[in-house]
């Protein structure tokens, strides 16, 4: 189960620091993230540890529970993320750390963190296993939808 | 029924191979991925344009007589020339190089061709069924609900919205076969149109779907930049495939 806060853990690593999508800007998933349990700031944020979990996950298939990954060191400071998953599929996801001290952080935040929500109930709201779409090159893979499909299998 | 995902970035794009078996864990299986991916790298080792020794690039500046080529790469022009006959011309294999200059590029429909021959090899492994993604073009197969003896449900395929590339559009439902989708919206216009010189501007996108992923790449490309009267020669020759223009 690890291998899925890990792989989600480094896909939203990689969509903070390369994101630049020019979607929505709304802030709902930001306003809707436990802020009263988020770090002052994140120089106060705890070294990395292990995640934790609670729910009743055994395996990757069918698994069940809410994960915290661990707080991943980025150029902004401090990223730590949080999934529930139902029967092996991603249903939520959430930051519950994140950088908060400048413009550029908000900005950040106000793009990268709702648009991979977004994705992601997206595409679990249709179920799908794979995107056909306009050619994906390997730069793009980290910013795509398939690439977060992936990660939860992989 | 378990699930797992190999990925790798070949050929500039990343491949994505998921299967569904009872046991995702066992060596055989793995040894079939890869076994499966190295046909996509010995595809990219042939045909890449931007490898200097690669088969293409010799037959690009004249260094290789294309008649004298490892038999891949003339199954593959011979199938560059029937896609031109299909679509009547707007299919090519002659695109601009950077210098503005035509010369031979089968790279559109290499792709199609190297995931289809990596699908059957991974259509050989017992009991599973696979889904290959090549940078957003889909090859599936090897569930019960076809011919294969893998697990029974058909893997669902989303189709993007090109306007908001973080929704999907529509889903297809597969067992076996392809879903290639054409359009700007990843790399902006990189799209050649042989009929006008002029690489296509346009928004939207067209996904075909039928049994072979190179067909369906083709004519997606086809459809997407050719004139709107070759859905009518579209709906006549390529029997078993269907469009989605978005």
């Amino acid at each position: 189960m690890r291998r899925i806060v890990f792989a989600v853990m480094s896909t939203i690593t990689a969509v903070v620091l390369l994101f630049s999508y020019h979607t929505s800007t709304n802030s709902a998933f930001v306003a809707s993230s436990p802020a009263g349990q988020l770090p002052a700031s994140p120089g106060s944020a705890s070294p990395p540890r292990s995640s934790n979990k609670s729910g009743s996950a055994t395996s990757k298939p069918g698994a069940s529970g809410t994960y915290t990954g661990n707080a991943a060191d980025t150029r902004w400071g401090p990223v730590q993320v949080r999934i529930t998953v139902q029967g092996g599929k991603i249903t939520a996801s959430g930051a519950v750390q994140y950088p908060q001290n400048n413009g550029r952080d908000a900005q950040i935040n106000g793009f990268a963190l709702p648009v991979l929500n977004q994705e992601v109930l997206q595409q679990q709201s249709a179920s799908i296993d794979t995107v056909s779409g306009a050619t994906v090159t390997s730069d793009g893979y980290l910013q795509s939808l398939q690439s977060a499909i992936d990660q939860v299998h992989l | 029924m378990n699930r797992r995902a190999w990925v790798r970035q070949i050929m500039g794009m990343p491949i994505s191979i998921h299967i569904r078996a009872r046991d995702v864990d066992s060596p055989a299986l793995a040894h079939g991925v890869e076994a499966a991916l190295d046909l996509v790298y010995e595809a990219d080792r042939l045909f890449s344009t931007y490898h200097h020794n690669s088969e293409v690039s010799r037959i690009r500046r004249g260094e290789l007589d294309p008649g004298q080529s490892d038999p891949l790469v003339q199954q593959v022009i011979l199938a560059c020339h029937r896609a031109r006959e299909l679509t009547q011309g707007a299919f090519t294999d002659q695109l601009p190089a950077a210098d503005g200059v035509l010369g031979f590029d089968p790279t559109g429909l290499v792709k199609g061709w190297a995931a289809d021959r990596a699908a059957s090899r991974l259509a050989e492994l017992p009991g599973a069924s696979y889904c290959l993604n090549a940078g957003g073009d889909v090859v599936v197969g090897g569930t019960a609900g076809e011919a294969g003896d893998g697990p029974g449900a058909p893997w669902r395929v989303g189709i993007e919205d090109p306007r908001d590339r973080s929704r999907i559009a529509e889903v297809v439902e597969l067992h076996h076969g392809g879903v290639a989708t054409s359009g700007n919206a990843a790399r902006g216009a990189h799209l050649y149109d042989p009929a006008t010189g002029t690489f296509v501007e346009r928004t939207g996108s067209v996904t075909v779907v039928g049994p072979s992923l190179m067909w369906a790449d083709v004519w997606a490309t086809a459809l997407f930049v050719g004139p709107e009267s070759l859905r009518d020669v579209f709906a006549e020759v390529a029997d078993g495939y269907r469009v989605i223009s978005l």
